[in-house]
């Protein structure tokens, strides 16, 4: 079973793609850093919570054939680099969408979707996957 | 002070089923058996949707039609539904994560079969007339369950609509609500048990028809209506036919159920059916348009609402967020292996 605690410090993430912002510079990392490496000492008290817009594009995907245990009811399914609005990569499950239909700079769009339950009485985890716009 | 839908969204699974494909596993005419019920297909979750997910997705598309409300200005919470993911953790503080609402606010679940979501509207009613909060979000949600086999496999199906609640810019002024409450156990799950029981026949006439009719009448003689004052008619749909039939001994016409009547493409969506039916209306909804709403929960209680959409709908930002007609476009097919797969029937290793 995964710790309960390290799953529900996650949820901004996961739930609402919540990063952090460099105001120093304006870097936005995703998932959340509390310290930008480009600025370093000068981000000290300046990186703030950051929510990336839920919509972006296809950069890269693969369609994943062996399936660990949480997605084997899906399987074949897609994963992707998604590239939001903002500009920023993050990695994703492609859901709701034919395989062979899906190419790179397709629209996608966040929503939440089960990722993983920890057994049948454990807690579920949800979090962001991306379907067509 | 007036109170009324500020805005709503709704979500239904991509997946659909049909009843000829349920009826060939069972030994069974699946096709007379839709023809009986009036229900051509009915919607399947995928295996990452619950009624958490169902609900963020309405949830999200209500607040995206509204970019000019502060999620933080919702004061309340509650999630209808009669498959809850959890028996013990609320759903509500989930999808109230999602949309940015907390944690200034208060959430619960509700219960009460497929007429909780219409209960979570009246509680919110409350709290927005009687100024305790500034909106209320209430949703009827559910991935409803039938045993294998059984009647209720033919319509069981999953889907819900959300609807925020306030007492400013509102799109549909909520006139009034009552309710015709008894103890008639005509469907019901007990705790633990994975699908509901039912009486059978004994759902039709002392359940759904005299909760409805009576709540319905009720509602006539307070308002002084009569069925054609209104534009829009929705009933409870656990099938087509029984609306159908509600609506015709109450004089209400076929024209005023077709836009609020989903059940046939999309099967009962429980708790979301009656919030699903209003949604579709609301979507070709115009000003001055008077709706009647009579919910049903088996248990047994009918919720009934009259409603007259005001002109702020005609500023209404209701393309920021797709309509059911575009939400139900493009379907996928599924036998019933993939469908027991989806559903979780199938017994496996843990």
């Amino acid at each position: 079973m995964s710790s309960v605690a390290r799953e529900w410090r996650e949820i901004p993430g996961r739930y609402n793609l919540v990063g952090t912002k460099c105001t120093n510079c304006g870097r936005i990392f995703f998932p959340a850093r509390t310290f930008c490496p480009d600025c370093r000492r000068a981000s000290i008290g300046k990186i703030e919570p950051y929510a990336l817009a839920r919509t972006g594009t296809v950069y890269s995907f693969s369609v994943i054939h062996e399936a660990p245990d949480c997605n084997n009811m899906q399987k074949p399914y897609a994963v992707a680099m998604v590239e939001t609005d903002d500009g920023v990569m993050i990695e994703g499950q492609l859901v709701d969408v034919d395989l062979e239909k899906i190419e790179i700079g397709m629209p996608v769009r966040a929503v939440l979707r089960k990722l993983d339950a920890d057994g049948k009485a454990g807690v579920i985890h949800y979090g962001y996957k991306f379907v067509p716009q | 002070m007036e109170v009324g839908i500020v805005s709503y969204g709704a979500y239904v699974p991509r997946y659909r089923i049909k009843p000829e494909e349920i009826g060939r596993i069972w030994g069974v005419d699946g096709k007379s058996m839709g023809k009986g019920l009036m229900i051509n297909q009915k919607s399947v979750p995928s295996p990452d949707e619950d009624v958490v997910t169902i609900a963020t997705e309405a949830a999200r598309y209500m607040m995206d039609r509204v970019p000019e409300v502060d999620p933080k200005d919702i004061g309340a919470i509650y999630i209808g539904s009669e498959s809850h993911p959890y028996a013990v953790k609320p759903t509500s503080t989930i999808v109230a994560e999602a949309i940015g609402a907390t944690p200034a606010m208060t959430a619960a679940d509700m219960e009460f079969a497929c007429k909780a979501g219409t209960a979570g509207i009246q509680a919110c009613m409350g709290l927005v007339g009687a100024g305790m909060v500034r909106y209320g979000v209430a949703i009827g949600s559910d991935t409803s369950q039938g045993a294998p086999g059984d009647a209720l496999e033919y319509s069981a199906s999953a889907g819900g609509a959300a609807y925020l609640i306030g007492s400013e810019n509102i799109i549909a002024r909520i006139n009034k609500t009552l309710s015709f409450t008894t103890d008639t156990p005509d469907f019901w799950r007990r705790e633990g048990q994975p699908y509901p029981l039912h009486g059978g026949r004994f759902t039709g006439e002392p359940a759904y028809f005299r909760h409805i009719t009576s709540a319905a009448k009720m509602m006539l003689d307070a308002m002084g209506t009569k069925p054609e004052d209104y534009k829009h008619a929705v009933f409870h749909q656990p099938n087509g036919k029984f609306p159908t039939r509600v609506a015709a001994m109450l004089g209400f016409t076929p024209e005023q159920i077709q836009y609020g009547l989903l059940t046939p493409e999309i099967g009962n969506t429980y708790s979301g059916a009656v919030p699903l039916g209003l949604a579709n209306v609301l979507d070709h909804a115009e000003p001055g348009d008077r709706i009647f709403v009579t919910s049903y929960g088996s248990g047994a209680g009918s919720d009934a609402f009259d409603i007259t959409v005001t002109d702020a709908i005609k500023d209404y930002k209701r393309d920021n967020a797709p309509v059911l007609e575009r939400i139900l476009e493009n379907p996928v097919y599924v036998d019933y292996g993939t469908y027991a797969k989806f559903k979780g029937k199938i017994v496996m290793p843990e």
